[in-house]
Protein backbone atom coordinates (compact mmCIF):
# COMPACT_ATOMS: atom_id res chain seq x y z
CA UNK A 1 0.00 0.00 0.00
CA UNK A 2 2.49 2.76 1.17
CA UNK A 3 5.89 2.90 -1.09
CA UNK A 4 7.27 4.33 2.11
CA UNK A 5 10.27 1.97 3.14
CA UNK A 6 9.42 0.35 6.59
CA UNK A 7 10.84 1.31 9.25
CA UNK A 8 11.93 -1.91 11.54
CA UNK A 9 9.56 -0.03 14.55
CA UNK A 10 6.96 1.01 12.06
CA UNK A 11 3.40 -0.93 12.37
CA UNK A 12 4.15 -4.08 10.25
CA UNK A 13 7.34 -4.37 11.86
CA UNK A 14 7.93 -7.96 12.21
CA UNK A 15 7.81 -7.62 16.03
CA UNK A 16 4.99 -5.94 16.27
CA UNK A 17 2.92 -8.08 14.11
CA UNK A 18 4.57 -11.29 16.00
CA UNK A 19 2.86 -9.66 19.10
CA UNK A 20 -0.31 -8.40 16.96
CA UNK A 21 -0.79 -12.02 15.88
CA UNK A 22 -0.48 -13.90 19.28
CA UNK A 23 -2.91 -11.29 20.72
CA UNK A 24 -5.36 -12.08 17.83
CA UNK A 25 -4.82 -16.10 18.48
CA UNK A 26 -5.36 -15.78 21.72
CA UNK A 27 -8.47 -13.94 21.94
CA UNK A 28 -9.99 -15.40 18.31
CA UNK A 29 -9.08 -19.07 20.28
CA UNK A 30 -10.83 -17.86 23.72
CA UNK A 31 -13.77 -16.21 22.00
CA UNK A 32 -14.63 -19.48 20.08
CA UNK A 33 -14.42 -21.54 23.24
CA UNK A 34 -16.32 -18.92 24.46
CA UNK A 35 -19.09 -18.80 22.17
CA UNK A 36 -19.38 -22.62 22.94
CA UNK A 37 -19.60 -22.66 26.50
CA UNK A 38 -22.04 -19.75 26.42
CA UNK A 39 -24.03 -21.86 24.01
CA UNK A 40 -23.51 -25.14 26.55
CA UNK A 41 -24.44 -22.58 29.63
CA UNK A 42 -27.21 -21.74 27.78
CA UNK A 43 -28.60 -25.52 26.79
CA UNK A 44 -27.90 -26.42 30.50
CA UNK A 45 -30.23 -23.66 31.67
CA UNK A 46 -33.30 -25.41 30.27
CA UNK A 47 -34.19 -27.58 33.80
CA UNK A 48 -36.00 -30.56 33.16
CA UNK A 49 -39.66 -29.82 34.38
CA UNK A 50 -39.87 -32.88 36.73
CA UNK A 51 -36.21 -31.92 38.38
CA UNK A 52 -36.96 -29.29 41.31
CA UNK A 53 -34.55 -26.86 43.31
CA UNK A 54 -34.66 -27.15 47.01
CA UNK A 55 -36.44 -24.83 49.17
CA UNK A 56 -35.45 -21.04 48.45
CA UNK A 57 -33.53 -21.95 45.37
CA UNK A 58 -33.39 -18.25 43.33
CA UNK A 59 -36.71 -18.77 40.78
CA UNK A 60 -35.21 -17.90 37.81
CA UNK A 61 -32.62 -20.80 36.63
CA UNK A 62 -29.80 -18.75 35.21
CA UNK A 63 -30.12 -16.57 38.51
CA UNK A 64 -29.72 -20.10 40.28
CA UNK A 65 -26.86 -20.70 38.14
CA UNK A 66 -25.04 -17.65 39.27
CA UNK A 67 -25.10 -18.06 42.61
CA UNK A 68 -24.62 -22.24 42.91
CA UNK A 69 -21.27 -23.01 43.07
CA UNK A 70 -22.42 -27.32 43.15
CA UNK A 71 -20.60 -27.36 46.47
CA UNK A 72 -23.17 -29.67 47.79
CA UNK A 73 -23.48 -28.67 51.06
CA UNK A 74 -27.48 -28.42 50.88
CA UNK A 75 -27.52 -32.33 50.02
CA UNK A 76 -25.31 -33.02 53.35
CA UNK A 77 -27.98 -30.98 55.23
CA UNK A 78 -30.79 -32.88 53.52
CA UNK A 79 -31.85 -35.13 56.43
CA UNK A 80 -33.96 -37.17 54.11
CA UNK A 81 -31.64 -37.82 51.24
CA UNK A 82 -34.24 -36.02 48.82
CA UNK A 83 -31.40 -33.62 47.43
CA UNK A 84 -29.04 -35.33 45.04
CA UNK A 85 -26.36 -33.42 42.53
CA UNK A 86 -26.47 -33.64 38.79
CA UNK A 87 -24.61 -35.95 37.15
CA UNK A 88 -23.90 -35.48 33.99
CA UNK A 89 -26.75 -37.04 31.49
CA UNK A 90 -28.95 -35.80 33.87
CA UNK A 91 -29.67 -32.93 31.95
CA UNK A 92 -29.59 -30.55 35.17
CA UNK A 93 -26.58 -27.72 34.97
CA UNK A 94 -23.75 -30.20 36.06
CA UNK A 95 -23.25 -30.71 40.22
CA UNK A 96 -26.31 -28.60 40.83
CA UNK A 97 -28.67 -29.73 43.32
CA UNK A 98 -32.27 -30.99 42.50
CA UNK A 99 -35.24 -33.52 43.50
CA UNK A 100 -37.09 -35.43 41.80
CA UNK A 101 -40.91 -35.75 43.55
CA UNK A 102 -42.01 -39.12 42.30
CA UNK A 103 -38.47 -40.83 43.92
CA UNK A 104 -38.13 -38.67 47.20
CA UNK A 105 -40.28 -35.97 48.14
CA UNK A 106 -39.40 -32.75 50.15
CA UNK A 107 -40.46 -33.46 54.03
CA UNK A 108 -40.15 -29.96 54.48
CA UNK A 109 -38.14 -29.51 57.18
CA UNK A 110 -39.27 -26.92 59.78
CA UNK A 111 -35.97 -25.40 60.35
CA UNK A 112 -35.15 -24.84 56.39
CA UNK A 113 -31.13 -27.06 57.20
CA UNK A 114 -30.71 -26.95 53.15
CA UNK A 115 -31.27 -22.98 53.24
CA UNK A 116 -29.18 -22.67 56.26
CA UNK A 117 -26.32 -25.00 54.84
CA UNK A 118 -26.20 -23.18 51.58
CA UNK A 119 -22.80 -20.82 51.29
CA UNK A 120 -23.60 -18.71 48.62
CA UNK A 121 -27.25 -17.87 49.00
CA UNK A 122 -28.34 -19.85 45.90
CA UNK A 123 -30.78 -20.91 48.20
CA UNK A 124 -32.35 -17.90 49.37
CA UNK A 125 -31.58 -17.25 53.15
CA UNK A 126 -34.83 -14.79 52.92
CA UNK A 127 -36.99 -18.06 53.26
CA UNK A 128 -37.32 -18.72 57.11
CA UNK A 129 -40.58 -20.55 57.32
CA UNK A 130 -40.83 -23.43 55.02
CA UNK A 131 -44.56 -23.20 54.26
CA UNK A 132 -43.81 -20.08 52.46
CA UNK A 133 -41.56 -22.52 50.14
CA UNK A 134 -42.28 -21.83 45.56
CA UNK A 135 -40.38 -25.30 44.71
CA UNK A 136 -43.16 -25.17 42.09
CA UNK A 137 -47.07 -25.89 42.32
CA UNK A 138 -48.69 -29.31 41.98
CA UNK A 139 -51.00 -29.51 38.94
CA UNK A 140 -53.42 -32.03 39.22
CA UNK A 141 -52.46 -33.14 35.35
CA UNK A 142 -54.65 -35.91 34.21
CA UNK A 143 -58.28 -35.64 34.91
CA UNK A 144 -59.32 -38.85 33.33
CA UNK A 145 -56.98 -41.14 35.37
CA UNK A 146 -57.53 -39.72 39.12
CA UNK A 147 -59.28 -41.77 40.84
CA UNK A 148 -61.39 -39.18 42.72
CA UNK A 149 -62.38 -37.71 39.36
CA UNK A 150 -63.59 -41.50 38.28
CA UNK A 151 -65.96 -40.54 41.89
CA UNK A 152 -64.00 -43.01 43.40
CA UNK A 153 -62.30 -42.06 46.81
CA UNK A 154 -58.40 -41.63 46.61
CA UNK A 155 -58.04 -38.89 48.20
CA UNK A 156 -54.26 -39.74 49.14
CA UNK A 157 -52.92 -36.66 47.58
CA UNK A 158 -55.00 -34.59 49.51
CA UNK A 159 -54.61 -36.79 53.01
CA UNK A 160 -50.43 -37.24 52.40
CA UNK A 161 -50.38 -32.97 51.91
CA UNK A 162 -48.22 -30.98 54.58
CA UNK A 163 -50.81 -28.03 54.01
CA UNK A 164 -53.88 -30.02 53.77
CA UNK A 165 -57.13 -28.28 53.67
CA UNK A 166 -54.97 -24.80 52.16
CA UNK A 167 -52.72 -26.22 49.32
CA UNK A 168 -55.58 -29.01 48.20
CA UNK A 169 -58.98 -29.22 49.13
CA UNK A 170 -61.62 -31.68 47.82
CA UNK A 171 -64.09 -29.90 46.05
CA UNK A 172 -67.82 -31.39 46.09
CA UNK A 173 -69.69 -32.23 42.62
CA UNK A 174 -71.88 -34.36 41.48
CA UNK A 175 -71.04 -37.90 39.40
CA UNK A 176 -72.53 -37.22 35.98
CA UNK A 177 -71.58 -40.92 35.49
CA UNK A 178 -74.06 -42.33 38.35
CA UNK A 179 -76.08 -39.04 38.70
CA UNK A 180 -76.44 -39.90 42.32
CA UNK A 181 -73.16 -40.40 43.54
CA UNK A 182 -70.10 -37.15 44.42
CA UNK A 183 -66.61 -36.28 42.87
CA UNK A 184 -64.65 -35.15 45.29
CA UNK A 185 -62.43 -33.18 43.19
CA UNK A 186 -58.68 -32.50 44.88
CA UNK A 187 -58.25 -29.27 44.04
CA UNK A 188 -54.90 -27.29 43.98
CA UNK A 189 -54.64 -23.78 45.15
CA UNK A 190 -51.20 -22.31 44.22
CA UNK A 191 -50.92 -19.54 46.79
CA UNK A 192 -50.78 -22.47 49.24
CA UNK A 193 -48.86 -25.26 47.53
CA UNK A 194 -44.73 -25.30 48.33
CA UNK A 195 -44.20 -27.76 45.64
CA UNK A 196 -42.89 -30.55 47.63
CA UNK A 197 -44.03 -33.15 45.85
CA UNK A 198 -45.83 -35.26 48.81
CA UNK A 199 -49.22 -35.28 46.73
CA UNK A 200 -47.08 -36.53 43.26
CA UNK A 201 -45.05 -39.04 45.18
CA UNK A 202 -48.19 -40.71 46.83
CA UNK A 203 -50.12 -40.72 43.94
CA UNK A 204 -51.47 -44.62 43.87
CA UNK A 205 -51.33 -44.55 39.86
CA UNK A 206 -48.57 -46.37 38.01
CA UNK A 207 -47.92 -42.87 36.58
CA UNK A 208 -48.66 -39.93 38.83
CA UNK A 209 -51.59 -37.94 37.85
CA UNK A 210 -50.83 -35.12 39.73
CA UNK A 211 -47.20 -33.61 39.75
CA UNK A 212 -45.51 -30.46 40.65
CA UNK A 213 -44.55 -28.37 38.01
CA UNK A 214 -41.98 -25.55 37.96
CA UNK A 215 -44.50 -22.23 38.61
CA UNK A 216 -43.62 -20.96 35.00
CA UNK A 217 -44.70 -23.85 33.73
CA UNK A 218 -47.65 -24.42 35.66
CA UNK A 219 -48.91 -20.43 36.11
CA UNK A 220 -50.71 -18.37 34.09
CA UNK A 221 -50.54 -14.65 34.77
CA UNK A 222 -52.85 -11.97 34.07
CA UNK A 223 -52.04 -9.06 32.40
CA UNK A 224 -50.60 -6.20 34.92
CA UNK A 225 -53.44 -3.77 33.38
CA UNK A 226 -56.57 -6.77 34.48
CA UNK A 227 -58.72 -5.50 36.73
CA UNK A 228 -60.93 -7.87 38.29
CA UNK A 229 -64.50 -5.93 38.49
CA UNK A 230 -65.68 -7.74 41.73
CA UNK A 231 -62.82 -7.24 43.63
CA UNK A 232 -62.64 -4.15 42.46
CA UNK A 233 -65.99 -3.11 43.81
CA UNK A 234 -65.37 -4.77 47.08
CA UNK A 235 -61.63 -2.18 47.47
CA UNK A 236 -64.19 0.73 46.46
CA UNK A 237 -66.75 -0.21 48.71
CA UNK A 238 -69.46 0.24 45.05
CA UNK A 239 -69.14 0.44 41.73
CA UNK A 240 -66.28 2.25 40.35
CA UNK A 241 -67.97 4.65 37.64
CA UNK A 242 -71.32 6.15 39.27
CA UNK A 243 -74.53 5.76 38.36
CA UNK A 244 -74.11 2.93 35.55
CA UNK A 245 -77.45 1.77 35.21
CA UNK A 246 -76.99 -2.53 36.16
CA UNK A 247 -80.15 -3.89 34.14
CA UNK A 248 -81.19 -7.58 35.62
CA UNK A 249 -79.40 -10.89 34.98
CA UNK A 250 -80.66 -13.28 33.05
CA UNK A 251 -80.48 -16.36 35.95
CA UNK A 252 -82.71 -19.63 36.79
CA UNK A 253 -84.69 -19.42 39.56
CA UNK A 254 -83.63 -20.87 41.77
CA UNK A 255 -79.51 -19.21 41.35
CA UNK A 256 -79.04 -16.60 44.05
CA UNK A 257 -79.47 -13.04 43.43
CA UNK A 258 -76.15 -11.25 43.09
CA UNK A 259 -74.65 -10.95 46.30
CA UNK A 260 -74.62 -7.43 46.54
CA UNK A 261 -71.89 -7.33 43.89
CA UNK A 262 -72.85 -6.48 40.46
CA UNK A 263 -72.52 -9.01 37.71
CA UNK A 264 -70.84 -11.42 40.56
CA UNK A 265 -71.06 -15.11 39.11
CA UNK A 266 -73.90 -17.16 40.21
CA UNK A 267 -73.85 -19.58 42.82
CA UNK A 268 -75.44 -22.47 43.08
CA UNK A 269 -77.05 -22.95 46.66
CA UNK A 270 -77.54 -26.51 47.58
CA UNK A 271 -80.40 -26.10 49.55
CA UNK A 272 -82.66 -25.11 46.39
CA UNK A 273 -80.89 -27.65 44.26
CA UNK A 274 -84.04 -30.51 44.72
CA UNK A 275 -85.49 -30.27 41.13
CA UNK A 276 -81.83 -29.95 39.45
CA UNK A 277 -80.94 -32.13 36.52
CA UNK A 278 -78.05 -32.74 35.08
CA UNK B 1 9.93 -52.09 20.84
CA UNK B 2 13.45 -51.38 19.84
CA UNK B 3 12.95 -49.32 17.73
CA UNK B 4 11.38 -46.82 19.65
CA UNK B 5 14.18 -43.68 20.67
CA UNK B 6 14.97 -44.24 24.55
CA UNK B 7 13.35 -41.75 27.00
CA UNK B 8 14.48 -39.13 28.38
CA UNK B 9 14.22 -41.23 31.47
CA UNK B 10 16.02 -44.04 29.77
CA UNK B 11 18.85 -41.56 29.38
CA UNK B 12 19.03 -40.92 33.22
CA UNK B 13 19.11 -44.73 33.63
CA UNK B 14 22.07 -44.94 31.53
CA UNK B 15 23.83 -42.50 32.76
CA UNK B 16 23.45 -43.81 36.33
CA UNK B 17 24.74 -47.33 35.04
CA UNK B 18 27.47 -45.07 33.85
CA UNK B 19 27.79 -42.65 36.90
CA UNK B 20 31.00 -41.61 38.31
CA UNK B 21 30.76 -40.48 41.51
CA UNK B 22 26.80 -40.20 42.26
CA UNK B 23 26.04 -42.59 44.98
CA UNK B 24 22.56 -44.72 44.03
CA UNK B 25 19.95 -42.81 46.17
CA UNK B 26 16.79 -44.80 47.34
CA UNK B 27 13.04 -44.74 45.83
CA UNK B 28 12.40 -42.46 49.14
CA UNK B 29 14.81 -39.50 48.53
CA UNK B 30 14.20 -39.57 44.75
CA UNK B 31 10.27 -39.35 45.68
CA UNK B 32 9.88 -37.64 48.83
CA UNK B 33 7.78 -34.92 47.68
CA UNK B 34 5.79 -37.22 45.25
CA UNK B 35 4.84 -39.11 48.12
CA UNK B 36 4.02 -36.29 50.02
CA UNK B 37 1.74 -34.48 47.34
CA UNK B 38 -0.16 -37.70 46.56
CA UNK B 39 -0.26 -38.06 50.59
CA UNK B 40 -1.70 -34.51 50.44
CA UNK B 41 -3.85 -34.72 47.62
CA UNK B 42 -5.44 -38.04 49.02
CA UNK B 43 -5.72 -36.65 52.54
CA UNK B 44 -8.09 -33.69 50.93
CA UNK B 45 -10.45 -36.26 49.28
CA UNK B 46 -10.30 -38.50 52.96
CA UNK B 47 -11.46 -35.10 54.79
CA UNK B 48 -14.73 -35.02 52.95
CA UNK B 49 -15.42 -39.31 52.71
CA UNK B 50 -14.94 -40.02 56.33
CA UNK B 51 -18.40 -38.41 56.79
CA UNK B 52 -19.94 -40.55 53.76
CA UNK B 53 -18.28 -43.65 54.51
CA UNK B 54 -18.31 -43.55 58.09
CA UNK B 55 -20.20 -40.94 59.42
CA UNK B 56 -17.76 -38.78 61.06
CA UNK B 57 -17.94 -35.48 59.52
CA UNK B 58 -14.77 -33.57 58.84
CA UNK B 59 -14.98 -31.62 55.80
CA UNK B 60 -18.71 -31.31 53.95
CA UNK B 61 -19.03 -30.00 50.71
CA UNK B 62 -16.19 -30.14 47.96
CA UNK B 63 -13.68 -28.02 46.92
CA UNK B 64 -16.07 -25.81 45.12
CA UNK B 65 -17.15 -24.61 48.30
CA UNK B 66 -16.96 -26.61 52.12
CA UNK B 67 -17.96 -26.66 55.70
CA UNK B 68 -14.65 -28.13 58.25
CA UNK B 69 -16.05 -29.25 61.43
CA UNK B 70 -18.78 -27.19 60.81
CA UNK B 71 -16.96 -24.07 61.62
CA UNK B 72 -14.44 -23.07 58.66
CA UNK B 73 -15.68 -22.11 55.09
CA UNK B 74 -13.37 -22.76 52.78
CA UNK B 75 -14.77 -21.83 48.82
CA UNK B 76 -12.90 -20.87 45.47
CA UNK B 77 -11.65 -17.78 44.88
CA UNK B 78 -12.26 -18.61 41.73
CA UNK B 79 -15.68 -19.25 41.71
CA UNK B 80 -16.08 -16.18 43.49
CA UNK B 81 -14.66 -14.12 41.01
CA UNK B 82 -17.12 -15.97 38.15
CA UNK B 83 -20.13 -15.24 40.77
CA UNK B 84 -19.48 -11.47 41.00
CA UNK B 85 -19.33 -11.33 37.14
CA UNK B 86 -22.53 -13.30 36.79
CA UNK B 87 -23.83 -10.38 39.42
CA UNK B 88 -24.63 -12.30 42.41
CA UNK B 89 -23.45 -11.32 45.58
CA UNK B 90 -23.38 -14.01 47.87
CA UNK B 91 -24.11 -14.94 51.78
CA UNK B 92 -21.20 -14.17 54.30
CA UNK B 93 -20.28 -17.52 54.19
CA UNK B 94 -18.83 -17.76 50.66
CA UNK B 95 -17.19 -14.52 50.83
CA UNK B 96 -15.53 -15.09 54.07
CA UNK B 97 -14.56 -19.12 52.61
CA UNK B 98 -13.11 -17.05 49.29
CA UNK B 99 -10.95 -14.64 51.69
CA UNK B 100 -9.49 -17.64 53.33
CA UNK B 101 -8.48 -19.45 50.70
CA UNK B 102 -7.24 -16.46 48.27
CA UNK B 103 -5.08 -15.38 51.44
CA UNK B 104 -3.37 -18.46 52.20
CA UNK B 105 -2.28 -18.86 48.42
CA UNK B 106 -1.40 -15.58 48.11
CA UNK B 107 0.73 -15.64 51.04
CA UNK B 108 2.08 -19.57 50.94
CA UNK B 109 2.04 -20.51 46.99
CA UNK B 110 -0.71 -20.09 44.23
CA UNK B 111 -0.31 -23.04 42.59
CA UNK B 112 0.70 -25.09 45.13
CA UNK B 113 -3.16 -25.52 44.90
CA UNK B 114 -2.26 -27.78 41.85
CA UNK B 115 0.02 -29.64 42.86
CA UNK B 116 -0.86 -30.32 46.45
CA UNK B 117 -4.85 -30.04 46.36
CA UNK B 118 -6.14 -30.70 42.78
CA UNK B 119 -7.58 -33.92 42.11
CA UNK B 120 -7.06 -33.52 38.54
CA UNK B 121 -3.12 -33.36 39.08
CA UNK B 122 -2.88 -37.39 39.70
CA UNK B 123 -4.96 -37.64 36.76
CA UNK B 124 -2.97 -35.63 34.17
CA UNK B 125 0.64 -37.29 36.22
CA UNK B 126 -0.57 -40.17 35.34
CA UNK B 127 -0.88 -39.24 31.85
CA UNK B 128 2.40 -37.89 31.71
CA UNK B 129 3.97 -40.38 33.31
CA UNK B 130 2.09 -43.15 30.33
CA UNK B 131 3.41 -40.75 27.64
CA UNK B 132 6.87 -41.55 28.81
CA UNK B 133 6.31 -45.45 29.36
CA UNK B 134 4.84 -46.10 26.01
CA UNK B 135 7.61 -43.85 24.60
CA UNK B 136 5.52 -41.34 22.93
CA UNK B 137 8.04 -38.57 21.77
CA UNK B 138 5.82 -35.84 20.36
CA UNK B 139 4.89 -33.00 22.11
CA UNK B 140 1.69 -32.74 20.61
CA UNK B 141 -0.50 -29.26 20.26
CA UNK B 142 1.61 -27.11 22.45
CA UNK B 143 -0.24 -24.07 23.18
CA UNK B 144 1.56 -20.48 23.49
CA UNK B 145 2.39 -19.67 27.09
CA UNK B 146 -0.28 -17.35 27.63
CA UNK B 147 -3.43 -19.71 26.42
CA UNK B 148 -4.54 -20.15 30.21
CA UNK B 149 -4.45 -16.58 30.89
CA UNK B 150 -6.95 -16.00 27.48
CA UNK B 151 -9.45 -18.81 28.91
CA UNK B 152 -9.27 -17.07 32.15
CA UNK B 153 -10.51 -13.94 31.01
CA UNK B 154 -12.81 -16.12 28.91
CA UNK B 155 -14.21 -17.76 31.79
CA UNK B 156 -14.89 -14.56 33.58
CA UNK B 157 -16.44 -12.73 30.51
CA UNK B 158 -19.16 -15.98 29.55
CA UNK B 159 -19.98 -15.63 33.42
CA UNK B 160 -20.58 -12.03 32.88
CA UNK B 161 -22.31 -12.32 29.44
CA UNK B 162 -24.73 -15.66 30.57
CA UNK B 163 -25.23 -14.25 34.05
CA UNK B 164 -24.01 -17.59 35.38
CA UNK B 165 -20.87 -19.63 36.64
CA UNK B 166 -19.30 -20.51 33.88
CA UNK B 167 -16.64 -22.57 33.79
CA UNK B 168 -18.64 -25.05 36.45
CA UNK B 169 -20.38 -26.37 33.43
CA UNK B 170 -17.16 -27.82 32.13
CA UNK B 171 -14.75 -28.08 35.16
CA UNK B 172 -12.77 -31.69 35.23
CA UNK B 173 -11.46 -30.39 39.18
CA UNK B 174 -15.25 -30.34 40.26
CA UNK B 175 -15.98 -33.05 38.42
CA UNK B 176 -13.41 -35.63 39.64
CA UNK B 177 -14.41 -34.52 43.19
CA UNK B 178 -17.70 -34.84 43.45
CA UNK B 179 -17.72 -38.01 41.17
CA UNK B 180 -15.62 -39.42 44.39
CA UNK B 181 -17.01 -37.51 47.61
CA UNK B 182 -20.84 -37.58 46.15
CA UNK B 183 -20.49 -40.48 43.54
CA UNK B 184 -21.70 -38.69 40.45
CA UNK B 185 -19.17 -41.01 38.08
CA UNK B 186 -21.23 -39.93 34.69
CA UNK B 187 -18.93 -36.70 35.14
CA UNK B 188 -16.07 -39.03 34.95
CA UNK B 189 -16.45 -38.46 31.49
CA UNK B 190 -14.26 -35.26 31.50
CA UNK B 191 -11.80 -36.63 33.27
CA UNK B 192 -11.19 -39.55 31.31
CA UNK B 193 -11.00 -36.65 28.38
CA UNK B 194 -8.20 -34.77 30.15
CA UNK B 195 -5.99 -37.92 30.66
CA UNK B 196 -6.71 -38.78 27.17
CA UNK B 197 -6.30 -34.96 25.81
CA UNK B 198 -2.98 -35.13 27.55
CA UNK B 199 -2.00 -38.54 26.99
CA UNK B 200 -2.37 -38.04 23.20
CA UNK B 201 -2.98 -34.64 22.18
CA UNK B 202 -0.66 -32.64 24.16
CA UNK B 203 2.10 -33.04 26.19
CA UNK B 204 1.65 -31.66 29.84
CA UNK B 205 -1.49 -30.41 28.13
CA UNK B 206 -4.06 -29.31 30.59
CA UNK B 207 -2.46 -28.37 33.77
CA UNK B 208 0.38 -26.45 31.88
CA UNK B 209 -1.21 -24.85 29.15
CA UNK B 210 -4.99 -24.52 29.29
CA UNK B 211 -6.57 -25.09 32.63
CA UNK B 212 -7.76 -21.56 33.95
CA UNK B 213 -7.91 -22.56 37.73
CA UNK B 214 -4.34 -23.09 37.70
CA UNK B 215 -4.02 -19.72 35.14
CA UNK B 216 -6.02 -17.55 38.33
CA UNK B 217 -4.19 -19.33 41.20
CA UNK B 218 -1.27 -18.25 39.83
CA UNK B 219 -1.61 -15.22 39.11
CA UNK B 220 -3.23 -15.33 42.59
CA UNK B 221 -0.05 -16.45 44.21
CA UNK B 222 2.36 -14.30 42.43
CA UNK B 223 4.00 -12.61 45.41
CA UNK B 224 3.53 -15.95 47.48
CA UNK B 225 6.38 -16.59 49.87
CA UNK B 226 7.00 -20.21 49.80
CA UNK B 227 9.54 -20.78 46.97
CA UNK B 228 11.94 -23.56 45.14
CA UNK B 229 15.50 -22.34 45.01
CA UNK B 230 18.32 -23.35 42.94
CA UNK B 231 20.68 -22.88 45.75
CA UNK B 232 23.45 -24.95 45.01
CA UNK B 233 23.13 -24.47 40.96
CA UNK B 234 27.03 -24.08 41.16
CA UNK B 235 26.66 -28.05 41.80
CA UNK B 236 24.28 -28.59 38.30
CA UNK B 237 26.04 -31.20 35.83
CA UNK B 238 23.22 -30.16 33.08
CA UNK B 239 22.01 -33.88 33.37
CA UNK B 240 18.49 -32.17 32.60
CA UNK B 241 16.32 -34.49 34.57
CA UNK B 242 14.64 -31.40 36.05
CA UNK B 243 13.46 -30.29 32.94
CA UNK B 244 12.57 -33.63 32.15
CA UNK B 245 10.23 -34.18 35.57
CA UNK B 246 9.34 -30.31 36.05
CA UNK B 247 5.43 -29.94 34.69
CA UNK B 248 6.54 -25.66 33.96
CA UNK B 249 9.97 -26.02 32.46
CA UNK B 250 10.46 -22.72 31.63
CA UNK B 251 10.18 -21.59 34.92
CA UNK B 252 13.39 -23.44 35.80
CA UNK B 253 16.10 -22.13 33.69
CA UNK B 254 16.24 -18.69 34.88
CA UNK B 255 17.04 -19.65 38.06
CA UNK B 256 19.39 -22.65 37.29
CA UNK B 257 20.99 -21.11 34.46
CA UNK B 258 20.97 -17.28 35.42
CA UNK B 259 24.40 -17.20 37.74
CA UNK B 260 26.03 -15.29 35.20
CA UNK B 261 23.19 -12.80 34.71
CA UNK B 262 23.03 -11.94 37.87
CA UNK B 263 19.47 -13.59 38.62
CA UNK B 264 18.26 -14.86 41.62
CA UNK B 265 18.71 -18.64 42.12
CA UNK B 266 15.37 -18.92 43.40
CA UNK B 267 12.72 -19.80 41.30
CA UNK B 268 10.25 -16.49 41.11
CA UNK B 269 7.81 -17.47 37.86
CA UNK B 270 4.08 -18.00 38.93
CA UNK B 271 3.63 -21.00 36.64
CA UNK B 272 5.82 -22.86 38.96
CA UNK B 273 3.40 -25.20 41.41
CA UNK B 274 5.69 -25.90 43.65
CA UNK B 275 5.61 -29.50 43.35
CA UNK B 276 8.98 -30.35 44.44
CA UNK B 277 9.32 -33.30 41.94
CA UNK B 278 12.72 -30.85 40.60
CA UNK B 279 14.31 -31.52 44.22
CA UNK B 280 13.16 -35.33 44.25
CA UNK B 281 14.87 -36.26 40.71
CA UNK B 282 18.46 -33.96 41.24
CA UNK B 283 21.24 -36.35 42.37
CA UNK B 284 22.84 -33.11 42.93
CA UNK B 285 21.06 -31.51 45.51
CA UNK B 286 21.06 -28.39 43.50
CA UNK B 287 17.21 -27.54 44.42
CA UNK B 288 15.55 -27.15 47.51
CA UNK B 289 12.19 -25.61 49.27
CA UNK B 290 13.03 -21.95 50.79
CA UNK B 291 11.07 -18.48 50.79
CA UNK B 292 11.39 -15.75 48.24
CA UNK B 293 13.76 -13.72 49.69
CA UNK B 294 16.30 -16.23 49.91
CA UNK B 295 18.74 -15.96 47.59
CA UNK B 296 21.57 -18.12 49.47
CA UNK B 297 23.64 -20.19 47.33
CA UNK B 298 26.11 -22.77 48.37
CA UNK B 299 29.05 -23.57 46.27
CA UNK B 300 29.58 -26.68 44.52
CA UNK B 301 30.78 -29.33 46.66
CA UNK B 302 29.94 -27.37 50.06
CA UNK B 303 28.16 -28.93 52.95
CA UNK B 304 26.95 -25.63 54.21
CA UNK B 305 24.57 -23.38 53.43
CA UNK B 306 26.14 -20.25 53.12
CA UNK B 307 24.20 -17.41 54.61
CA UNK B 308 25.88 -14.87 52.29
CA UNK B 309 23.85 -13.52 50.04
CA UNK B 310 24.00 -14.12 46.46
CA UNK B 311 23.30 -12.12 44.15
CA UNK B 312 20.02 -9.27 44.31
CA UNK B 313 17.88 -9.91 41.26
Amino acid sequence: MSSEPKTPDGLLSPERRKVLETAARGVVGAAVAGVALTAHQKSAEALPTLAIRPPGALADETKFLSACVRCGLCVRACPYDTLKLADLGDRVAGGSPYFIARTVPCEMCEDIPCVKACPTGALDHALVDINRAKMGTAVLVDEENCLNFLGLRCDVCYRDCPVIDKAITLELESNPRTRKHAIFRPTVHAEHCTGCGKCEKSCVLEEAAIKVLPLKVARGELGRHYRLGWEEYKKNQGPLIKDVIDLPDRAPNDVTPPSGVPDAPPIIDPTKMKGWKP
Amino acid sequence: MTALTPSPRLNREARLATADAMPQRGFFARNRYLLARRASQILVLALFLTGPLFGVWIAKGTIASSMTFDVLPLTDPLMLVQMLAARHWPEGLALIGAVIVAVFYALVSGRTYCSWVCPINPVTDLAFWTREKLGLQAKGWQPRPGTRHFILAMVVVVSALTGAIAWELVNPITMAFRAVVFGSTAALTFVAAVFLFDLFVARRGWCSHLCPVGAFYGLLGSGALLRISAGRRAACDHCMDCYGVCPEPHVISPALEGAKKGLSPVILSRDCTACGRCIDVCDRHVFRFTHRFDVSETAEGGTHRSNCSGEKP
